[in-house]
């Protein structure tokens, strides 16, 4: 039953949901955003999901997390989806953490990885530097300096950047790309945070010849572990997005069972059923597409990169339709910033850029099968 | 670890079996729809070879492997005829049988026949013996099936037919119908409708091919003419033919919906890029086409893994009832787009009259008709699965 949730899975959902309803919840996302809250997340609740063993899911049991895969950060992202939940666990807990285990000495792994597990510390992937997600040209320049490293360039659209005590950045090194562990307060690193239209946690690092001793640079390779922690990441997304369509999907089929209009409930109506029902087949389609990617990466992590291209692609375009959907089918009302459609909406948007659109990920199927 | 052992020998004998019985020739990829074999009475068999592949394989019970063994199938386990399609795909095997027995009207006589009709009818389906036509649309009841005026009359020991059927596939070359017809006219249109079978050489019964925008088809127009079914050929209760209709159409729903699947051969990609050639970065030449087939194969590969979870849900027994629907819908809507970019990728050359191409692209029109129209599964969704008002 690969592609089904078993048991444990089902209760991780289970409990998850539950503590994410109870503990971050629309409506703390948005009393974040109304008060201009200088970190973006509510830290109680970040070290209560921590405590019950989310925030280290993907992190091994040696250095303090749960050790369990890719179908497990699914499910809690999906519920994070679903409720909006502003919590670093993407950044830090999924790419960083991936990112550390691929490419990080012992060292790095030891000092990091268990902080990480449990939410003491936020790390985040520094990798696009313009406006699209472009991890192929990546022009940050990393150059030999005093038996260690120096660090130039510009990083935008960091997730968690301004509150991350661990920036890893991606930068080209000779001829090819490294990953380099830059503590925050090192001299030269300048975070300005960028608040985004979702009301989430972005920023933009200067790195103005930031220098780092020799064992800053990650001893795996840079290019490999970077695109498959940025895999774990964007099926990470892709699950983000499927709650989202959910969630607001069900929301605005209640509402077509309740709104009269013209004397009967607009549900009746076979315009509203026909999209409605096509939207249905698109998020169940997303759905399997993200249940393959995720099985991909725990059962073959350097094969994944197809099926993970694909459920960002369509979980990016399926979740797009139903926010769309969601506020045309409420009319004015969904329009209003007292329902919660444009808050979904704006969250699916940036979702849609992070590590790469649908566009980006289908360009990417076709340069993997060779068109 | 007791099952598993047991398996891997069920594994290990099947693959023995049909190393030595299917012949080489039904060993080779299918060219196409001549190479189908479709059995009946009046079978015509391209080779020794198909004829003796049908034969083994039908006394093997193998060509329905999970009916039971006193029907004529092969009585396994869900898990044991997962591992013969495994070892038959392993090989190459070509099916034996292409039968709308097998597909649609087996499963609806075990739910629904009785014991004389199963074991009177299911054996000649495993075997090839007799090949089936469906009688359900009408002139006048395309997607509103339910309107049906095809009347059966009773007339105490039997039923006297009469009315006329369309879009009735290979009606010319099937040996029996299995027929939807009205027995009650007084009743509402549901409940007055019966589900019969009878030999299409039954005086009466007459048939005329229809010429589609493809060419040829296999569809025909038939006719009853006081047509005398014998009373103990009527499935289920008199009046429950919608019941064993419906049960049919889900079947034949999931048919459709996996039609692209079972004859998708080449990736779009490469085909295009064969056709089309590459840029200096290797890219296909045509960056909107490009484009295009991309997002189709974001969307096919989305619909097999859909296709494979619901595989899994119907096994858990987690699955919705209505959610063939779904897959019919999808399915044949993206079978249409696929024929489209295929012309697209291969340009006036697949337009030139008799090119295979053109005839696949112009049938793949009726997927989004036959078995319910897409606009009709789009409302099933909306009513069964979304529980959507008045639907």
């Amino acid at each position: 039953m690969a592609l089904l949730l078993n048991e444990e899975q089902s209760m991780l959902r289970d409990s998850a949901r539950a503590f994410l309803r109870d503990n971050a919840p629309v409506a703390q996302l948005r009393q974040l955003r109304d008060s201009q809250d200088p970190a973006g997340f509510a830290g109680p609740t970040w070290s209560a999901f921590a405590e019950l063993g989310f925030a280290g899911v993907a992190v091994p049991e040696a250095h303090g997390g749960t050790g369990l895969g890719a179908v497990e950060i699914g499910v809690l992202m999906e519920q994070i989806g679903r409720h909006l939940s502003a919590l670093p666990f993407l950044s830090s807990g999924v790419v960083a953490a991936r990112l550390l285990q691929l490419a990080g000495s012992p060292e790095q792994q030891a000092q990091w990885l268990p902080r990480l597990a449990r939410g003491e510390a936020i790390a985040t992937l520094a990798v696009d530097e313009g406006p699209k997600h472009r991890p192929q040209a990546i022009a940050l320049r990393a150059d030999a300096h005093a038996g260690g490293w120096k660090l130039s360039g510009t990083k935008t659209f960091v997730p968690d950047g301004h509150v991350a005590s661990l920036l890893l950045v991606a930068a080209r090194a000779g001829d090819g790309v490294a990953i380099f562990a830059v503590p925050r307060e090192a001299a030269g690193v300048q975070v300005q945070r960028t608040v985004m239209a979702d009301a989430h946690n972005a920023a933009q690092v200067l790195l103005l010849d930031v220098a780092l001793p020799a064992e800053a640079r990650l001893p795996g390779d840079g290019a490999t572990a970077l695109q498959q922690s940025l895999d774990f990441g964007r099926a990470a997304v892709a699950a983000e997005l499927l709650g989202i369509a959910d969630e607001v999907f069900e929301r605005t089929l209640d509402y077509l069972k309740q709104r009269k209009q013209f004397g009967k409930l607009i549900g009746e109506f076979q315009a509203l059923q026909h999209r409605a029902a096509t939207l249905f087949v698109d998020i169940e389609l997303a759905r399997a597409a993200l249940a393959k990617a995720l099985h991909a990466l725990d059962s073959a992590p350097k094969q994944a990169a197809e099926a993970v291209a694909i459920a960002k692609a369509k979980c990016g375009s399926a979740a797009t339709l139903a926010v769309q959907e969601s506020v045309q089918m409420h009319g004015g009302m969904g329009m209003t910033d007292q329902l919660d459609f444009g808050l979904f909406m704006k969250r699916a948007r940036v979702l849609q850029e992070l590590y790469g659109d649908s566009g980006y990920h289908m360009d990417r199927l076709a340069r993997l099968r060779r068109y | 670890m007791d099952d598993t052992t047991t398996l891997e020998g069920f594994r290990a004998e099947t693959r023995a079996w049909l190393e030595a019985n299917c012949p080489p020739e039904m060993r080779q990829p299918l060219r196409g729809e001549e190479d189908y074999c479709w059995g009946g009475r009046r079978a015509s068999f391209q080779s020794e070879a198909q004829r003796l592949w049908l034969q083994r394989l039908g006394e093997r019970g193998w060509t329905v492997p999970t009916w039971p063994r006193e029907y004529g199938g092969g009585g396994l386990s869900p898990a044991e005829a997962a591992l013969l399609q495994q070892e038959l795909r392993a090989l190459g095997c070509r099916p034996a049988l292409w039968s709308f027995g097998i597909w649609m009207l087996g499963p609806a006589l075990l739910k629904f026949g009785n014991e004389a009709q199963k074991r009177e009818h299911l054996p000649k389906i495993a075997r090839g013996e007799i090949r089936w036509c469906q009688g359900y649309s009408e002139p006048n009841a395309g997607s509103d099936l339910a309107s049906l005026a095809t009347r059966a009359e009773d007339r105490g020991d039997h039923y006297l037919v009469n009315g006329q059927k369309i879009w009735t596939s290979y009606a010319d070359q099937a040996d029996w119908i299995f027929c939807l017809v009205r027995t009650d006219s007084a009743a509402k249109k549901h409940t007055g409708i019966s589900f019969v079978l009878f030999d299409m050489a039954s005086p009466g019964v007459s048939t005329k091919l229809i010429t589609l925008i493809s060419g040829k088809s296999p569809f025909c127009e038939t006719f009853f003419d006081n047509v005398r079914v014998e009373k103990h050929n009527l499935v289920g209760q008199p009046g429950g033919g919608w019941d064993v209709a419906k049960y049919l159409l889900t079947h034949e729903r999931e048919m459709i919906g996996a039609i692209g699947e079972r004859t998708q051969s080449q990736p779009l990609g490469a085909m295009a890029a064969q056709s089309l050639g590459r840029d200096a970065s290797g890219r296909l030449d045509d960056p909107v086409l490009r484009a295009r087939i991309a997002e189709f194969e974001v969307d096919e590969a989305a619909f097999r893994a859909l296709m494979q979870r619901f595989g899994e849900q119907a096994r858990a027994k987690q699955a919705h009832g209505a959610f063939s629907s779904a897959l019919k819908y999808y399915g044949a809507e993206l079978n249409k787009r696929r024929q489209e970019l295929i012309i697209s990728a291969l340009g006036s050359g697949a337009l030139e009259s008799d090119a295979v191409a053109a005839r696949d692209w112009l049938r793949s029109k009726a997927n989004s008709i036959e078995g319910g129209t897409s606009e009709v599964q789009l409302n099933v969704i909306a009513k069964r699965i979304l529980e959507l008002p008045g639907a």
